[in-house]
């Protein structure tokens, strides 16, 4: 490096348009060699801190979970507490996501185009899912539809039974998801403006007809991104559900719960076996979205 | 269809948009509302629409009193200033929405998009997505969308503000010749008193919520109301409470005894057209614009003295407020 940037601009302002000379080649190589050594250090660090923290222990665990070969893979999957562990997540899932997503729609459209007193609170209401511990969720979905809770003697005498059975696993599930697909959802909506929507009311759309056709359409990357982010939530849940189902084996029990049951019970072929499953089904969210997504984007260019 | 605006109040807040407005546009007129930004003329469009209601006052549309009908009911072509597109639709389906959603045979609409796109010139661009056009083929397919349902009143707000300076000029000029073709009774929102005067029949001069004049564009330069008109259409020269347009400011080569003597202090070539800055001999600065010939003839420098004759300035008296 032995001409300064200021020097080569000066080479290359200079009376008779000279060309540029050598050592501003040289010191652009060198500037580009800098640049990708930054480059090349922090994509390291990115990798690495994954690496640790999570591309290790899942590699682990499939590991474990084929290290004795096909068969015990096999025999606890179909287990039948598994079995059922499998598919009570999978109606969870399928009731609480759509579920979320149309509140979620819905609540994005209210706090961003919405003017009304406490707007503001109501955002913060929205979020409060993602501060409370799923623990406490539990807890209070139990102190208020639990058989002693508020509506506990009412519910049981209308002959519903909320907390220890499915409904209560749903209602824990959807309330840890909550915010996603409004979170997602607002930035979108923002960026979408309302022009669009207004043209469609000029040109005689009706609301509903404003909304299906241009609104959702314009928000639905935002959409499709929290309902993913919701799906993996709900397949996870722990904490709150852990509570509010009793977790009955082969009745209340979830995925997330039975890897723990099988684990505490010193089954670890079916405990893998069951979180490789449930590593599996949210992977396979993820890349159905991110297909989903890269195809219709390029299709529009946008 | 004839439109008329009656005594509408518009406020945002504590902010006056619209004050006591009325206006008459004839049925196939081609009418600019011009003001300078934040005098209300976009909000006026915006109520005519029906996509802002007025606080007080009226809009009849033809025989109709629509000031509480819903802009979908309107019959109102609307070409918004950043176009807004349904970007996740092709052209064809963006000219299409308004007859799809009035839910019309498709043979029908293919055929009505089809005249549309060579009307606006953009036919083979059908299957483009609108991330794929510039900015004058948003603005065509944009009022081709507005007119795909045979609106009786088309309404433009800054429709060219967007585009650059030689699109302009040509979409202008083809905005005129449409509407000569389809003689729908149209509106647009312009800051630019050159557009305004090129394209519309008659001009509406807004300024703070306030209807300043309306007439013709010749009517307007020739005889306006008050202070605010003189200044805001045409080029203008103040001298205290007196104002004149440069044009009629005479340069003459020698001393005619009736004349001011004037230093010409700066000569700006802009083609055909020369503007000449003059300092006056009671210090006070006036601009003066003659001819390229002229120029010639008078042989004008920097540094030159010469006598100029001022026409008789016209004097606005202060409006009863």
């Amino acid at each position: 490096m032995s001409s300064s940037g200021a020097g080569a601009a000066a080479v290359s302002n200079g009376p008779g348009g000279v060309a540029r000379r050598a050592p501003t080649h040289d010191a652009e190589r060198a500037a580009e060699r800098a640049a990708r050594a930054r480059k090349l250090t922090a994509r390291t660090l990115a990798l690495g801190y994954l690496t640790l923290l999570l591309l290790a222990p899942v590699a682990m665990i499939f590991y474990r979970t084929f290290e004795h070969g096909l068969a015990p893979v096999w025999d606890s999957i179909t287990a039948p507490n598994a079995q059922h562990a499998f598919w009570l997540t999978i109606e969870v899932v399928a009731i609480a996501v759509p579920l979320n997503t149309a509140f979620g729609i819905g609540m994005a459209l209210l706090l961003e185009r919405g003017r009304f007193r406490g707007k503001g609170l109501l955002g913060l209401l929205v979020d409060l899912p993602f501060a409370i511990s799923p623990v406490v969720v539990g807890l209070s979905l139990v102190l208020v539809y639990g058989k002693t809770g508020w509506f506990g003697d009412w519910l049981t005498e209308q002959g519903f039974q909320i907390i220890f059975s499915v409904p209560g696993i749903v209602l824990a599930t959807a309330v840890v998801s909550l915010p996603f697909v409004a979170r997602e959802t607002i930035p979108v909506l923002r960026e979408l403006g309302t022009d669009s929507e207004q043209a469609a009311e000029t040109l005689g759309a009706s609301p509903w007809q404003t909304f299906w056709r241009v609104t959702l359409p314009g928000i639905r990357w935002g959409v499709v991104y929290g309902v993913v982010l919701t799906t993996a939530r709900a397949l996870g849940e722990f904490g709150a559900v852990s509570i509010v189902s009793g977790r009955i084996e082969g009745q209340t029990q979830t995925l997330p719960l039975y890897v723990q049951d099988r684990f505490e019970n010193f089954d670890s072929t079916g405990a893998y076996t069951a979180a490789v499953v449930l590593a599996l089904l949210a992977m396979g969210t993820l890349l159905a979205m991110n297909l989903l997504t890269r195809r219709t984007r390029r299709r529009i260019g946008a | 269809m004839a439109i008329e605006v009656r005594n509408v109040d518009k406020r945002f807040g504590d902010f006056v948009a619209l004050d006591d407005v009325s206006i008459t546009v004839g049925d196939g007129a081609l009418t600019a509302l011009l003001g300078p930004s934040g005098s209300g003329k976009s909000t006026l469009l915006r109520i005519i629409a029906g996509l802002e209601a007025a606080d007080s006052g009226e809009v009849v549309i033809g025989d109709e009193d629509v000031t509480r009908a819903p802009a979908r009911t309107r019959g109102v072509g609307f070409v918004f200033q950043h176009y807004a597109p349904f970007k996740h639709m092709t052209v064809h389906d963006n000219v299409a929405f308004g007859l799809s959603v009035r839910k019309r045979p498709k043979a029908e609409i293919s055929a009505r998009v089809k005249e549309l796109l060579g009307l606006v010139r953009l036919d083979g661009l059908a299957e483009r997505y609108p991330s794929q056009l510039s900015g004058g083929q948003l603005q065509r397919m944009a009022l081709a969308r507005a007119l795909a349902v045979q609106p009786q009143v088309l309404l433009l707000d800054e429709p060219f503000g967007a585009l650059d300076a030689q699109v302009r000029a040509e979409l202008r000029e083809w905005l005129r010749r449409l509407h000569s073709e389809i003689h729908v009774t149209t509106i647009f929102v312009t800051h630019d008193q050159e557009e305004a005067m090129e394209v519309a029949e008659q001009i509406v001069v807004m300024n703070e919520g306030r209807i300043e004049q309306a007439g013709s564009p010749r009517h307007l330069y020739e005889s306006p109301s008050n202070e605010f008109v003189m200044s805001f259409i045409g080029p203008v020269n103040r001298l205290g409470d007196a104002f004149l347009r440069p044009h009629d400011i005479q340069i003459l080569a020698e001393s005619d005894g009736a004349g001011t003597e004037a230093l010409v202090e700066r000569v700006v070539h802009l083609g055909f057209e020369v503007r000449v800055e003059l300092k006056l001999h009671d210090g006070r600065d006036i601009w003066a614009q003659v001819t390229r010939e002229e120029a010639e003839r008078l042989e004008l420098r920097e540094g030159q003295i010469l006598t100029v004759r001022l026409p008789p300035p016209r004097v606005f008296t202060p409006q009863a407020a």
